[in-house]
């Protein structure tokens, strides 16, 4: 029996009369990697905002890691990691002060961040750049350092937004080598991603068109369904239905 | 607690490495004190005067003597006529004039005292507050010298004229203008944008999903302002009683305490901006056009609040730094004590906690 640790039933949110995220329901396993996908205006990023707790539901229920959003957000908050397309480390601090920073701001000892610190870096192989800023790091770098200090707390899920943007394929690939690790860890991964072969990586993926949630399986599934060999066509196939777009 | 003070640490850190930051937090109040200062200092080596010599006897001519010896002044010319006058101080070639009636001596020597006419330039009222004060001080020492000690003591009472602005509204109390409006700058502006900078680049989210209190990371945002401004507040006092020999009269407590209110409005202004705004551009701008300006304008540091049409005086009174302009000025000139200013007090405390409630208000719909 897979443990669910994510879990919506007809999630909703509306600004005014529009509806951002119509009645969305699924449910995500321990130790998955599931993806988001959907074109620019479907509705992702609201219903990512609203399982991370920063965007608070018009209807429905969801529950992450066991709480509920709308009664423990901050239980929530303790459980999950979170990593934006925009950078979310700090420029003008070195790698040790971002995780020191990071680590500190969710509380971990000063032992436990000794023994993280030290973990991370050795991981990364960023000994020699510890000290430094991390403005002078490669971009590649930077995403897997902050990939890393997301997942600093041991979250039970990381929810990652459009993560490899601008990265090249190379450094993208290490990127998942450590989604994977995470991932083999028990931590349930949850990305939006506009990049198909990304879709592939994953163990099952969800595509939103007009904020609801039109096709749910895993990728080779979805690509017999859809009858093609590529997750490009699958996607095409379902989103130019859209009618809204940004 | 201490997932608190990681928090601060990081700020000490984004504005200790900011050189730019630091400059404008710690250069400008020096350079501004400075420049007002000694601007203020330098003017009235030797100014232009001219003399009006109707007498033309003994006491005129040594007085005449020993006001050109002083380093203040450079005598311009002597004329007799006082349609002149007039002239010079269209074309600007003189800034002071003195004249001697007929019998100068004469009167000294028998009626014990005898008058000069003083008319200063006073479109600038600082140069011609100051200017006269030396004037008047170079006559008193004439007139002592004179005296006989035996005799009754000679006066000459110097009777003074202010062209153009009789009031002399707007004399120099540049320190208190200049701590209201650098820590108008540093506290509003560096908050807002501080804060507007982590929503640009995409860390408030990351912030915000954390466990770490949103009001936390605003407060957190707000306390190294307050001491780094408190820091510019010591700076600002030292400059001025050390360099320019203006001493603080009252209680210096009382003017920390002031101050750290004042900050603490100027904070929550700061906050206000930042949760209102998206982009460091316009968090700047607002705080440059919507909250210096205003300063630099209703505070009466700059203009005379008194000389403005009615409707900008009673703007003027939602603007903090005019209340705390006045506090300074009671408390470092006239040396006043809290009963001399608590209804100033009051008022600046009211519009910080109006300002408070509001940002709060703000942050809550903002999150939901």
């Amino acid at each position: 029996m897979k443990e669910v640790v994510i879990k919506t039933e007809a999630l909703t949110k509306r600004f005014g009369d529009f509806v951002a995220a119509n009645a969305i329901s699924f449910e995500v396993y321990k130790g998955e990697i599931f993806g988001f996908l959907g074109a620019n205006g479907a509705g992702k990023t609201t219903a990512m905002r609203m399982l991370c707790g920063l965007s608070i539901p018009t209807s429905g229920k969801a529950s992450i890691a066991g709480f509920d959003v709308f009664r423990q957000p901050e239980l929530i908050k303790k459980n999950i990691g979170y990593m934006s397309q925009r950078f979310s480390l700090y420029e003008d601090l070195t790698v040790g002060e971002n995780i020191t920073f990071f680590g500190g701001i969710y509380g971990l000892s000063d032992k436990q961040l000794r023994q993280k610190k030290d973990d991370l870096v050795t991981n990364l192989g960023l000994q020699n750049e510890v000290n430094k800023l991390v403005a002078s790091l490669p971009l590649g770098w930077k995403q897997k350092l902050a990939f890393s200090v997301a997942v600093l707390h041991d979250p039970k899920i990381v929810f990652l937004d459009e993560p490899t943007g601008g990265v090249d394929p190379l450094t993208r690939r290490q990127f998942w080598d450590l989604i994977y690790e995470a991932a083999e860890r028990g931590v349930t991964i949850f990305v939006t991603t506009h990049y198909m072969d990304e879709a592939e990586y994953c163990h099952r993926i969800s595509i939103m068109v007009d904020g609801k949630i039109e096709a749910l399986d895993t990728p080779s599934n979805l690509k017999k369904i859809y009858n093609t060999g590529s997750m490009n066509d699958v996607f095409y196939q379902l989103a130019r239905k859209a009618k809204r777009s940004d | 607690m201490k997932q608190f003070l990681t928090f601060v640490q990081k700020e000490f850190y984004h504005v200790l490495r900011d050189r730019k930051t630091l400059l404008i937090l710690f250069g400008m109040p020096m350079v501004q004190i400075l420049i007002f200062g000694f601007a203020l200092t330098n003017e009235v080596k030797n100014t232009k005067l001219m003399i009006v010599d109707h007498a033309k006897d003994l006491a005129s001519a040594q007085l005449t003597a020993q006001i050109e010896a002083s380093r203040y002044f450079e005598i311009e010319k002597s004329v007799s006529d006082h349609r002149q006058i007039e002239a010079s101080f269209k074309e600007g070639s003189v800034k002071v004039v003195l004249v001697f009636p007929l019998h100068f001596y004469e009167s000294l020597l028998h009626e014990n005292k005898s008058q000069v006419q003083i008319i200063a330039d006073a479109s600038d009222p600082n140069t011609a507050t100051t200017l006269i004060n030396y004037l008047n001080a170079i006559i008193q020492d004439y007139a002592t010298e004179l005296k006989n000690p035996l005799s009754i003591p000679y006066q000459i009472i110097p009777e003074t004229k202010m062209l153009y602005n009789p009031q002399l509204k707007g004399a120099h109390n540049f320190v208190p203008g200049v701590m209201a409006l650098v820590l108008m700058l540093v506290c509003v502006m560096m908050t807002a944008v501080s804060i507007v900078r982590e929503k640009e680049t995409g860390t408030m989210e990351v912030l915000l999903v954390s466990p770490f209190k949103p009001i936390l990371v605003i407060l957190s945002k707000a306390i190294p302002y307050l001491l780094l401004s408190l820091v510019n507040v010591i700076s600002i006092l030292l400059v001025s009683v050390f360099v320019l020999d203006l001493p603080v009269k009252g209680s210096i407590f009382l003017l920390f305490a002031e101050s750290t209110l004042f900050i603490i409005t100027c904070l929550t202004l700061g906050i206000f901006i930042s949760i209102k705004t998206s982009s460091q551009q316009v968090a700047m701008l607002i705080s440059l056009m919507g909250m210096l300006l205003p300063t630099i304008l209703f505070s009466g540091f700059m203009f005379p609040i008194e000389n403005m049409p009615i409707p900008l005086q009673i703007i003027s009174n939602i603007i903090p730094a005019k209340w705390f302009y006045i506090i300074v000025k009671a408390i470092m000139i006239k040396g006043l004590s809290f009963a001399g200013i608590w209804k100033e007090t009051l008022i600046l405390l009211g519009i910080t906690i109006f300002l408070l409630i509001v940002s709060l208000k703000s942050f809550k719909i903002r999150l939901a």
